[in-house]
């Protein structure tokens, strides 16, 4: 019923033809762009492909979450640097978010003090280069003395120029068992603040939340403690040769990135958080009062499950700021993926390959980041009724 | 402030190289493409050191000056008989490859180690090598430390984006021993970590260590090289591969060089040995013809070179030598008739 011609004025098939044609273009760009280096790459003899990843990577990495030597393939001196990444940005997150929290709440203080103090920090470390924040940093903690006159902060715990050192557990079969009771104690400990709402909500009688949680949470690992009989030895760091050996230790290049990067990052969450208190009406505060709610109920219950809701979206964005941010590390000798991959690419000389694998875990990174916040912000969001 | 953000240093070169590899879409690998496109802008883009005392630096002027720098020099002045003709990239280690591959530069003369696989999967060509290096350890000297064997749990600065890395776990794998890299991407930093106690030992070619000392170290004495070399680092010039008159060129210069000092001639000595009777300085300096063409350059190449950059020796002591702040004595880097590695091939 309808010939060629006359289907091109209907909106819905023009629509589908522009579409197709863009998708075309978009495609044969980059499969002109994919193939031609490819084509050049083999015309001037440059090896490519992914079968470096199987060889061995032949160079040692400072710290690793891994077992890792040397011998081990370039896959594995990957896997390390991201680890490394996700171990930073990780630990990242949750230092920014609470310091950028209680910065953000101490920008709305009435104490001129702290309201002061807050400005100042948020205008300083926001508007000073991160590059140069981390390398104040790692100058500072290099600044730290030497191993043999390092500082005992606590008892077994050494803070020198090669990091902070610390007394770890010896591990015994016993530990298993107080794990286990650990993880009981913890599920008994949600169980009973949903009895607890539950009966507040249904009854109206409140219950003893807190000291049942504590109980919860310490009585099974105390026991199980005693039952197994399990020892609690601790291997101190020592001196010897060079170094402290033994324990566990945090180098100052983590440090240095890990501080870097929370006080950074923290200064925009304070901005953010305080323009999503602000974006609650006052209104809601004296409802609160009117109630008779405390100070601190009101800001618990009333105004930050509202201020969520404007804080969640740009908190995303500076989550994954702080993930990206954490590729400076090269900087200051942190072994992260993009120093992981400069070293493969440089030893390989594949750094085509090198380069789109550390996009595309880039990309994979900040999409589960950017999922995750997007999932949490629906839970938070407005239920309209 | 570029190398710092690796990461983008990275992106950028690879963008470029990208560009530049889809924008040359056919031709590039011809034999001479290289030679005619340097003749044809009237200009030698030379690929240096960011800035490494001795061989790549630019002083307060902004002239570039060096071992390196000289290589530069030498084949500008054989290819237009004008040493000045050369226009300066500096690079860091990982932009050098792709610069190169790219066609950013025609000529890398940056402290690169020549190896099997930049030979052939990176598409490199190498030119004769202009410095005998090798990878040390310099340590201070309060540790009192005699050898490298007494580094078992050493904690090393190493630079990244080189053989070093992999040079340093070959050693300490092979003499059964462990330590702890810290890898810094940009040498003041890495070097500002060392000299603040961060690292036990600080690897890298010796001559760099060299540079280093005498650039940070008010007393030199305060630090010691350790005398175990734990690997060979052949520093030499390279092109791409593919153009073969372009190659010969390069090679050739060079060579130029190591003749001239074989035979005496310097650059205040050159003028007078125009009308020596010495047939091979008479065929060197184009007063017999034949060189020149075969070359596809001037006869008076190689009389530029000499004349404009000097003789290997001259050039060596002038940038490493004694008459320069490294003082490395000439060791390999000597003459083959004085026990060193240094030899032209008969240049007729």
């Amino acid at each position: 019923m309808t010939n060629p011609v006359q289907a091109l004025n209907s909106a819905r098939v023009r629509g589908w033809l522009y579409q197709a044609l863009f998708l075309a273009c978009t495609l044969a760009v980059a499969w002109y762009l994919v193939s031609n280096t490819l084509t050049n790459l083999a015309t001037r003899g440059v090896a490519t492909g992914f079968g470096f990843l199987h060889r061995e990577a032949g160079f040692e990495i400072g710290e690793s979450l891994l077992p890792y030597s040397a011998s081990d393939t370039y896959l594995t001196a990957l896997v390390v640097g991201l680890l490394n990444t996700l171990a930073v940005s990780a630990a990242g997150v949750v230092l920014a978010t609470v310091l950028g929290v209680l910065i953000g709440i101490g920008r709305l203080s009435s104490n001129w003090m702290v309201n002061r103090f807050a400005t100042l920090y948020v205008e300083t470390v926001r508007n000073v280069p991160l590059l140069l924040q981390l390398v104040v940093w790692y100058t500072i903690l290099n600044r730290l003395p030497s191993p043999r006159e390092a500082l005992e902060v606590l008892p077994g715990i050494f803070l020198s120029n090669r990091g902070m050192k610390f007394p770890v557990l010896v591990e015994h079969a016993g530990h298993g068992w107080i794990l286990l009771a650990l993880l009981a104690g913890i599920a008994a400990a949600i169980a009973v603040v949903r009895y607890g709402r539950r009966r507040r909500e249904t009854t109206g009688k409140p219950f003893p939340t807190l000291p049942a949680v504590i109980a919860a949470l310490l009585l099974p690992p105390a026991l199980a403690f005693i039952v197994t009989g399990a020892p609690l030895a601790f291997d101190v760091p020592a001196l010897a040769g060079f170094n402290f050996e033994g324990g566990g230790s945090v180098t100052p290049e983590f440090t240095a990135l890990l501080i870097g990067l929370s006080v950074y990052t923290a200064g925009f969450i304070a901005e953010i958080v305080r323009s999503g208190i602000l974006a609650v009406p006052h209104g809601q505060t004296e409802a609160g009062l009117a109630l008779g709610l405390s100070p601190g109920k009101i800001l618990r219950l009333v105004i930050l499950p509202q201020a969520l809701r404007v804080i969640v979206p740009p908190l995303t964005s500076q989550y994954l700021n702080l993930t990206k941010n954490s590729s400076l590390a090269v900087a200051i000798g942190y072994p992260d993926l993009v120093s992981v991959s400069n070293t493969s690419a440089n030893q390989t000389g594949q750094v085509v390959e090198a380069v789109a694998m550390m996009m595309v875990v880039y990309l994979i990174i900040s999409l589960a980041i950017s999922g995750f916040m997007n999932w949490y912000n629906r839970r938070v969001a407005l239920v309209t009724r | 402030m570029k190398s710092h953000l690796s990461a983008l240093a990275i992106a950028a070169t690879l963008s470029v190289s990208a560009i530049a590899l889809s924008g040359a879409l056919s031709g590039t690998a011809q034999a001479g493409a290289t030679f005619d496109g340097v003749k044809q802008k009237g200009y030698v883009q030379c690929g240096v050191n960011l800035g490494l005392y001795g061989f790549s630096a630019p002083d307060d002027k902004g002239k570039w000056s060096g071992l390196d720098v000289d290589m530069c020099r030498a084949v500008a002045a054989a290819m237009f008989g004008d040493a000045e003709k050369v226009k300066y990239t500096p690079l860091s280690a990982q932009q050098r490859l792709p610069a190169l591959q790219s066609g950013e530069i025609d000529l890398l003369a940056r402290n690169t180690t020549r190896t099997l696989t930049r030979d052939t999967a990176n598409g490199l060509n190498f030119a004769p090598t202009n410095y005998y290096d090798g990878q040390g350890f310099m340590v201070s000297a309060k540790l009192g430390l005699k050898s490298a064997k007494q580094l078992n749990g050493a904690t090393v600065c190493v630079l990244p984006g080189t053989t070093t890395e992999q040079n340093v776990s070959d050693y300490f794998r092979a003499n059964k021993m462990t330590f702890k890299p810290v890898v810094i991407e940009k040498n003041e930093e890495l070097n500002k970590a060392f000299f603040a106690g961060r690292c036990d030992a600080l690897t890298s070619d010796a001559s760099q260590l060299a540079a280093i000392r005498a650039a940070e170290v008010q007393n030199p004495n305060d630090y010691v090289i350790l005398p175990e070399l734990i690997s060979k680092e052949p520093l030499s010039p390279a092109v791409r591969q593919g153009d073969e008159e372009w190659m010969n060129l390069v090679t050739w210069a060079f060579y130029t060089m190591v003749q001239a000092e074989e035979k005496g001639l310097t650059s205040e000595t050159v003028d007078a040995a125009m009308t020596s009777p010495d047939p091979d300085v008479k065929r060197l300096l184009g007063v017999t013809a034949g060189n020149g063409k075969a070359l596809g350059v001037e006869e008076n190449w190689a009389y530029a070179i000499i004349k404009q950059v000097g003789n290997y020796a001259q050039s060596y002591e002038r940038n490493v030598g004694a008459g320069s702040k490294l003082k490395m004595p000439r060791g390999q880097n000597a003459l083959y008739t004085e026990g060193g590695l240094m030899y032209a091939p008969p240049m007729k």
